[in-house]
């Protein structure tokens, strides 16, 4: 949105101050001292099923080299992080991260009766449903509706995009998106946008008017307080100039500005690499791990890196065997990263993928996703992982 | 008084029935018997007009051609070209579908219908990267829109884009998928909880064999069929798959629960289990005839009373297609639609899953908020807009092979586009009688009721040009 009014040519002027209900009053007035103990999180979708054997290659089982004659990638161009699997040459940037014990893989996460559709199982992964079940809320939104302490407030999930993923998007309240906290300031600041909210409490109590009042509301406080809060920082690292880097250059200022946000969001996308994998693959891993290490350096400059868990997860992984055009076809369970300050387990989390027990050509999941989301929902954000996922899961010892 | 009366009712039946009406229409038909208006709306409604983008043999060639390579194990590089080729002029023909229905919405002299067709896109959801088998489903949608549910329900059913998309193509004896019997009674006929899985999977061994043959036709391969006895619903048979349907046809559970969805759609989110009722038995009594429940629906007082009126909130769909039919707005560049359906959250032909789009207040989130809000500034003034939000997950395909090591790096840097639309002010001024103040305007485009915030923030000495951009950028232009 590039327009500095919401009108042309329409001569309209607001007069007046913005109205202000009392419910909102508590947002302005929040305290600051419990900034230090905040715990955030920090989503990472890869858009497109990302070839999990050619990220973290188990250059250690012969089954790879054999299933992926043309797109294998050489012992001595590995980054080897033990006798079986290393890291794809493209993720250099990522050794130090690991080295400092910042870093866990969590190998062949997936679900019972995967689907291949990447709209379905995008679906999947981000409301927590079973294969078969269709819900049409996030698990993250799910998490805002369970009453945590601030989660009434939009600005507790940010995605860093123009639009709001359903993962975001709970029953009765839902996170906020924005690329650009001055952007959506001065669009708020509008005029007649201004002007809508004043004196409209009539509508509040009314069902439908009184949402859409109350999402305005809530916009206009949520900008206000993100933008009034994070201006003042000012970044000492150097990103990579990449569209990717500078989502995470934003969630970085946000959580270092002290900002109260529990979970952020952002994407990167391009990974169906049916065809010419290595090229493109490469360059988005390089990309990928370039962004987070930056990210991951920033954070601990500020001393944020305890006090973050950040995940990177795909919608599916990819067959084992390679296909006929040098790419790789949609699979089923894929390996996850999880990264922060304080990991329990660091390196890698489990046993590498079976390569020689397939389910049609496909890897068998050893762990379901929902239970590194019920961990995270236990263990990090504070809340019991049955209310969210609709049933408990078990967790696993990473945090 | 009565004519005011009838203004409103008349004015909330073609906002919810079809996609508004102008002013000219609604001051004829304000002056009519109610119930004559709505024989009339079904009536104008009659015609099916199918969509004909899709060359149909062009489309058999490109199926043909399709089933010859992936057959193939080891495809020549010319070969490989030929498979891009035919997917890349799908996709973009599957866009021009997209278009293609969105003018007929907004363009039809048919509302009913293609309100309607809108209803059964998403009740019966579906995608299909073939646009030959999407314009097949549209149309089988929109030529029994208002005809018998029975008679839909089997051709859709039938259809190659539905057979695919729940994998009933392979669904086969002695190896059953059961994707398309359970989502036909999850979600096409009784709601989830009144069948078991036993249910399930009986029916779906009477399906095996529903298929489409190489150049997109239905055929029932009885080879594949399972014939075997079948026990649904505690009835016992050699079922076929009509017979399963008509199976639960038989029970008034699915009157009930298509009454229920055409509820929510139609009059509120909230439901009204009486008024549900009504429709269900009416929709039942006339053996699954579904303009004779829309009648009932639109003939009922309830239908008009102040809680079902100017309280359900626009689908990204009916926003954008009411603000164009009623601005009589072309748009330059058409792919601006399908952007802004994208970020809207409901892209016409790609729903998020079987279940369709949830819609009511799930529509609305504060980045969709504040587009909306923007979009008739910018659809009516001709203004710029920047789309550079996440891709559809279906084009990651597209965009991993579009994209070079130089580009990467902006990837997320999409240009900015301008809507590059007209709006025929003219032609919109034209409809309006001679004098109408700005207020009288306001309460013609708004549905809700005018509070007095509205009726302050309308003064009298702007022109109806700017008073009409201004209504229809406020929170009340979402609801109808």
């Amino acid at each position: 949105m590039n327009r500095r009014n919401f009108l042309r040519n329409t001569g309209f002027v607001a007069a007046g101050s913005l109205f202000v209900p009392a419910f909102m009053k508590p947002l302005e007035a929040m305290a600051l001292d419990e900034l230090s103990l905040y715990k955030n999180l920090v989503v990472v979708q890869l858009s497109g099923g990302n070839d999990g054997l050619n990220t973290v290659i188990p250059y250690g089982n012969d089954i790879y080299y054999q299933k992926r004659k043309s797109i294998a990638i050489k012992p001595e161009e590995i980054i080897k992080l033990n006798d079986m699997q290393g890291l794809n040459p493209n993720m250099a940037a990522l050794q130090e991260i690991h080295d400092q014990g910042w870093m866990t893989i969590i190998n062949d996460v997936g679900y019972p009766n995967p689907d291949r559709s990447h709209f379905r199982s995008m679906d999947i992964w981000q409301t927590g449903s079973d294969s078969n079940q269709f819900l049409s809320t996030g698990w993250i939104g799910r998490y805002l509706d369970s009453n945590c302490q601030t989660c009434k407030f939009p600005y507790t999930a940010i995605e860093v995009d123009d639009s709001l993923s359903l993962a975001m998007k709970g029953q009765t309240k839902k996170g906020i998106a924005l690329k650009d906290p001055a952007a959506l300031f001065r669009n708020t600041n509008d005029p007649f946008f201004k002007a809508m909210l004043q004196n409209d409490k009539e509508h509040l109590d009314e069902d439908n008017l009184g949402y859409l009042y109350k999402t305005m509301i809530e916009t206009s406080s949520s900008a206000s307080y993100i933008q009034n809060t994070s201006k003042i920082y000012q970044s000492k690292s150097t990103y990579p100039n990449s569209g990717f880097a500078n989502q995470l250059k934003t969630v970085s200022k946000f959580i270092s500005s002290g900002l109260k946000t529990r979970v952020y969001y952002v994407s990167l996308s391009g990974f169906d690499t049916h065809v010419n994998q290595i090229g493109q693959q490469g360059n988005l891993l390089k990309q990928y791990s370039e962004g987070m290490a930056a990210f991951l350096k920033d954070l601990k400059s500020n001393n944020k890196l305890d006090d973050t868990l950040v995940i990177t997860f795909s919608e599916f992984g990819r067959r084992v065997e390679q296909n006929a055009s040098n790419g790789t076809d949609h699979g089923t369970a894929n390996n996850m990263f999880v990264f922060g300050g304080k990991l329990k387990k660091q390196g890698i989390f489990n046993a590498a993928p079976n390569l020689s027990d397939l389910d049609t050509g496909d890897l068998k999941y050893q762990l379901d996703f929902r239970q590194v989301y019920g961990t995270i929902l236990d263990k990090w954000l504070d809340v019991n992982n049955a209310d969210i996922l609709n049933k408990k899961f078990n967790t696993l010892d990473f945090i | 008084m009565i004519a005011k009366d009838n203004f409103f009712k008349v004015k909330h039946l073609y906002n919810r029935a079809g996609f508004g009406i102008s002013y000219t229409d609604l001051e004829k038909l304000s002056k009519k018997n109610l119930e004559k208006t709505v024989d009339r709306l079904i009536e104008t409604s009659q015609k099916d007009d199918p969509i004909a983008l899709v060359n149909d043999y062009e489309s058999k060639r490109q199926l043909l051609a399709q089933a010859g390579l992936y057959s193939k194990k080891d495809l020549t590089d010319e070969e490989k070209k030929m498979r891009q080729q035919i997917v890349r002029e799908q996709n973009e023909v599957s866009r021009d579908l997209n278009i293609a229905f969105v003018n007929k919405m907004i363009n039809t002299d048919a509302p009913l219908r293609e309100k309607m067709t809108l209803f059964w896109h998403g009740h019966f959801a579906c995608r299909n990267n073939n646009p030959f088998f999407a314009q097949q489903l549209n149309n089988i949608q929109r030529a029994n829109a208002l005809g018998s549910f029975k008679t839909l329900l089997v051709e859709v059913s039938k259809a190659p884009a539905m057979l695919q998309y729940l994998n009933n193509q392979q669904n086969r004896k002695g190896k059953p998928n059961e994707n398309f019997a359970r989502e036909l009674m999850e979600l096409f006929t009784l709601g989830r909880g009144n069948y078991t899985e036993q249910d399930i999977k009986e029916s779906a061994r009477s399906f095996t064999g529903w298929m489409y043959d190489k150049d997109g036709s239905f055929i029932f391969r009885k080879n594949l069929h399972d014939d075997g006895t079948k026990t649904f619903f505690g009835k016992i048979g050699n079922f076929e798959g009509e017979h399963i349907i008509d199976i639960i046809l038989e029970k008034p559970q699915t009157a009930q629960f298509i009454a229920q969805k055409v509820y929510k759609f139609f009059v509120n989110d909230t439901p009204n289990d009486a008024h549900i009722k009504e429709l269900a038995t009416t929709f039942y009594n006339s053996k699954y005839n579904i303009a004779a429940m829309m009648k009932k629906m639109f003939t009922s007082d309830w239908f008009y009373a102040s809680e079902n009126v100017g309280t359900k909130i626009k689908s990204p769909a009916e926003f954008l297609v009411g603000l164009s039919r009623e601005f009589y707005v072309t748009y330059n560049k058409p792919q601006v639609l399908i952007q802004l359906q994208s970020s809207l959250g409901q892209y016409l032909f790609n729903p998020p899953n079987v279940a369709g789009w949830p819609g009511g207040q799930s529509w609305i989130d504060s980045s969709s908020l504040m587009l909306r809000m923007r979009i008739p500034s910018l659809v009516l003034n001709d203004g710029e807009i920047d789309f550079s939000g996440k891709a559809d997950p279906e084009d990651e395909a597209v965009i991993a092979l579009s994209r070079t090591a130089t580009s990467n790096a902006n990837a997320n840097n999409k240009p900015k586009s301008y809507v590059n639309a007209n709006a025929d002010w003219p032609k919109f001024l034209n409809t309006l009688p001679k004098g109408l103040t700005p207020l009288a305007l306001t309460e013609f485009l708004l549905q809700p009721k005018l509070n007095t915030k509205i009726t302050s923030m309308v003064s009298d000495n702007k022109g109806l040009r700017s008073t009409a951009v201004e209504i229809t950028s406020m929170p009340e232009y979402q609801l109808c």
